[in-house]
């Protein structure tokens, strides 16, 4: 039991730090700046679950039972990622918007980001006439 | 084996955040920038899980929480800045 528990954290450890190692390369190596949006929020975030699975079975290991705290976090990170590149992406659009460079959509109208927003009605005081 | 295969991804994400402190440094854009601090907060909360593998503390889940909430606040304040000229509208 111990012996299988080892060879599974021991490739899960290795496989991860791949993952984050090519993550952060891939940061690196790539050209454009929508393409660089995608090698830290998918690799990163794989190489970081697995070292968090590594950690919760390294509770089976030293006997102190099966770590949940980690799930936590992993659900964390899991959910923000899509959040943090959505935002970043939308940097990236207006900001090539601003250089007149946006992509072509395909279709007839403009990106969903620059569509704009109806204006909100200034809050009023309610007036003691009516 | 554990301690090789530990020793091995501990290295791996240092040099991830070598490499993301390098595209901190060149990075073209702000939002460049942004990214390349968002996976440092990644890299950072890899190499504290890894450490508390190693010394077998249990604390080290509590700094990896506050780190990668701090992380996330941090980096959505600066897109929305950069998007919008305020954080909170």
């Amino acid at each position: 039991m111990t012996f299988a528990l080892d060879i599974i954290l021991s490739i899960l450890l290795v496989v991860g730090g791949l993952f984050g190692l090519t993550g952060s390369y891939g940061l690196i190596r790539l050209k454009d700046r929508m393409q660089r949006l995608h090698a830290p929020t998918k690799a990163s975030t794989v190489g970081l679950g697995t070292a968090l699975l590594a950690s919760m079975f390294h509770g089976l290991m030293i006997g102190t039972g099966f770590s949940w705290q980690e799930v936590l976090v992993m659900i964390f990170i899991f959910v923000t990622a899509p959040i943090t590149a959505n935002y970043l992406s939308k940097v990236h659009l207006q900001s090539r918007h601003y250089d007149g460079q946006t992509p072509a959509t395909g279709v007839s109208r403009d990106w969903a980001t620059f569509d704009q927003q109806p204006e909100d009605p200034e809050p009023r005081l309610p007036s003691r006439d009516s | 084996m554990i301690t090789y295969a530990l020793a091995f991804a501990l290295v791996c994400f240092g040099l991830g955040l070598i490499l993301n402190l390098w595209r901190l440094v060149i990075g073209p854009t702000v939002a460049d920038r942004v990214l390349a601090l968002d996976t440092m907060v990644v890299n950072v909360i890899a190499i504290i899980v890894l450490y508390g593998i190693q010394t077998g503390l249990g604390i080290n889940f509590e700094a990896a929480m506050l780190f990668a909430m701090t992380g996330f606040v941090g980096t959505v304040a600066f897109c929305k800045y950069l998007l919008r000229g305020s954080v909170i509208e």
